[in-house]
């Protein structure tokens, strides 16, 4: 089985098209984009806004469906894949209800999905560890700050043991220090559980620091303008974004950003 | 002049500007004393239980809360007495409330009567119809557009209706009894309700619903598990409106043909025998039956919507 997801490709865009109908007439979101992710792998998608990075991650989590073109998760088409829980999505913002203890959040979609009560008991406990969050499964998401929320918005994407994680921008209303420790949370996340993981954000340095490719894209139309596979080690250090080859790489994307920005 | 005296008083925490103040006060209500005596007697009451409360609430704080509407309730009462009294106002135009009192200590039997005919049997059971109503065409709007189309406007239609033009009719149909009542307040209580679950469900953010979307969550699951409890605060909101309207209704609906007894058949008959203290008496039963309902469903709703920001402490 293993073996099998390594060698087929995770999520495999071919020739995607994805059109908005809005009152001022079409919005081209996506155009021809092509972009196979191997099992494993942690992909960035960075750009301007308007670029279609949300739109790529929403459309493979068949919450926006392309106009044409193949998309593929698993396999399968999106909207398969998410009806078979394929995948754990962590948006902006934590979205946690408020109604709900942040245990209750985390058991949310395992109660959905009909896990056993012993089942959901022990996965709630493991993830809430998992994301240091420990001790703090009774209080309710408004008795947290917005970093232990996000996390805490982590680990319900991660409960169900989903083999891809979508985070969509998940720390862009964070402030810069807790935006640093919750990277390096990431990378160990990613490197215990080994999930393929795709990435929104507009951050260069966060995007080269987290990444095994960063996907650079553009706006109006949103395409892809560049791919780019970082040769950084799997661990990393939080100072390695003062060595010579991040530097590199970080340049190369912006690059990338401003010669998407020139097609204007 | 006086008015703001106290104030300044009171903040500054002087025991010589208490003096003074008290020295102003005193020589002030002599002054009007010596034109009116009952006047200032009832001016001096009113000087002294203002006093007592902004001493309460600024030095009892933790029974504050409480205490102080306590005070303030009794000072109305007693001023009230003390008007009625030192003017001799006919209990026509305004009986006291020891008059009140008396007629509901001796009247106990027939205003129980009265209360259960109409609050009891005619407003509880349209309430609870109406809500329930409200709640099962709230949910297939929500599930079918069409309907939304259909049933709001024949909701507002109705909810537009004059209870003076419904009322009779509904006797007609629904006979003389509380059937007719518990109709009248159906109808009365239904569109508010109504229109707020229809907009508690819309109240979930696109993010949570998109959440739901992602874990395959069912529109069942979807509905228990996030639009209706995001509904909570609305369809609280909808309640307490409806608590008032669903008095109103059963009392107002009484005067269109009743048996011989009920709260509204009480005022309208006693009216017409100039009895007004069993109106007041009556109305008194109606204010505290509203308040005890509207008391009632604010509970709940703190029980049921702690998480809600206007609702957290």
């Amino acid at each position: 089985m293993d073996e099998v997801n390594a060698a087929a490709p995770v999520i495999e865009a071919k020739g995607l098209n994805l059109v908005f109908q809005t009152a001022d007439g079409p919005v081209q979101a996506l155009k021809d984009v092509n972009l196979t992710v191997g099992a494993g792998e942690f992909v960035s998608f960075i750009g301007p806004s308007g670029c279609g990075k949300t739109t790529f991650l929403r459309a493979v989590a068949a919450l926006e469906h392309p106009t044409s073109g193949s998309l593929t998760v698993n396999g399968m088409t999106p909207d398969e894949a998410r009806r078979r829980r394929a995948y754990g999505y962590v948006f902006q913002a934590a979205g946690l209800y408020p109604w709900r203890t942040i245990a209750g959040n985390i058991r949310l979609p395992l109660e959905i999905m009909g896990f056993s009560k012993a089942e959901i008991a022990s996965r709630v406990d493991r993830v809430l560890d998992l994301v240091e969050l420990g001790g703090f499964g009774r209080k309710f998401p408004w008795q947290l700050s917005g970093g232990m929320q996000q996390r805490a918005s982590i680990a319900r994407a991660l409960a169900f043991d989903a083999d891809i994680l979508l985070m969509d921008e998940p720390f862009g209303a964070l402030d810069e220090i807790v935006r640093d420790r919750l990277n390096e949370e990431v990378l160990k996340l990613w490197a215990r559980t080994g999930k393929t993981i795709g990435f929104v954000t507009h951050s260069i340095p966060e995007a080269v620091y987290l990444s095994t490719r960063i996907v650079v894209m553009s706006p109006r139309p949103g395409r892809i303008t560049d791919v780019i596979d970082s040769a950084l080690p799997k661990e990393r250090p939080l100072d390695i974004r003062d060595s010579r080859e991040f530097i590199e790489i970080a340049h190369r994307v912006r690059e990338g950003l401003r010669a998407g920005h020139h097609d204007d | 002049m006086s008015r703001s005296t106290p104030h300044w008083t009171v903040q500054t925490d002087d025991t010589m500007h208490w003096i003074a103040f008290i020295g102003v006060v005193a020589c002030a209500l002599a002054a009007v004393g010596f034109v009116s005596p009952g006047l200032a007697g009832i001016l001096g009451f009113w000087i002294v239980a203002w006093v007592i409360n902004l001493w309460v609430a600024r030095y009892l704080g933790a029974f504050a809360g409480w205490l102080v509407p306590i005070i303030f309730g009794i000072t109305i009462l007693l001023l009230w007495e003390m008007v009625v009294a030192v003017y001799a106002v006919p209990p026509v135009i305004l009986p006291a409330p020891s008059a009140i009192g008396a007629t509901i200590v001796r009247a106990a039997p027939i205003l129980w009567q009265d209360f259960a005919q109409t609050i009891l049997k005619g407003a509880m059971p349209g309430f609870l119809i109406g809500a329930g109503a409200a709640f099962l065409t709230a949910i297939a709007i929500d599930r079918s557009p069409f309907l939304q189309r259909g049933l709001l406007p024949i909701g507002s239609f109705v909810a537009a209706l004059p209870i003076v033009g419904l009322a009779p009719i509904l006797v007609m149909w629904f006979g003389f009894d509380w059937q007719s009542k518990a109709a009248v307040v159906v109808v009365m209580v239904f569109f508010p309700i109504l229109i707020n679950i229809v907009a508690g469900l819309q109240a979930s953010e696109r993010m949570q619903r998109d959440l739901m979307a992602t874990w395959g969550a069912s529109y069942l699951q979807t509905l228990v598990k996030l639009r209706l409890p995001a509904a909570m605060p609305f369809l609280f909101n909808g309640l307490k409106i409806a608590s008032t309207l669903a008095l109103i209704g059963a009392i107002v609906a009484e005067f269109f043909g009743s048996p011989i007894y009920g709260m509204g058949f009480r005022i309208s008959t006693e009216v017409g025998r100039l009895g007004l203290d069993m109106v007041w008496a009556t109305i008194a039963v109606a204010a505290l039956a509203g308040s005890v309902l509207y008391g009632l469903i604010a509970l709940i709703e703190r029980w049921v919507t702690f998480w809600h920001p206007s609702q957290r402490h």
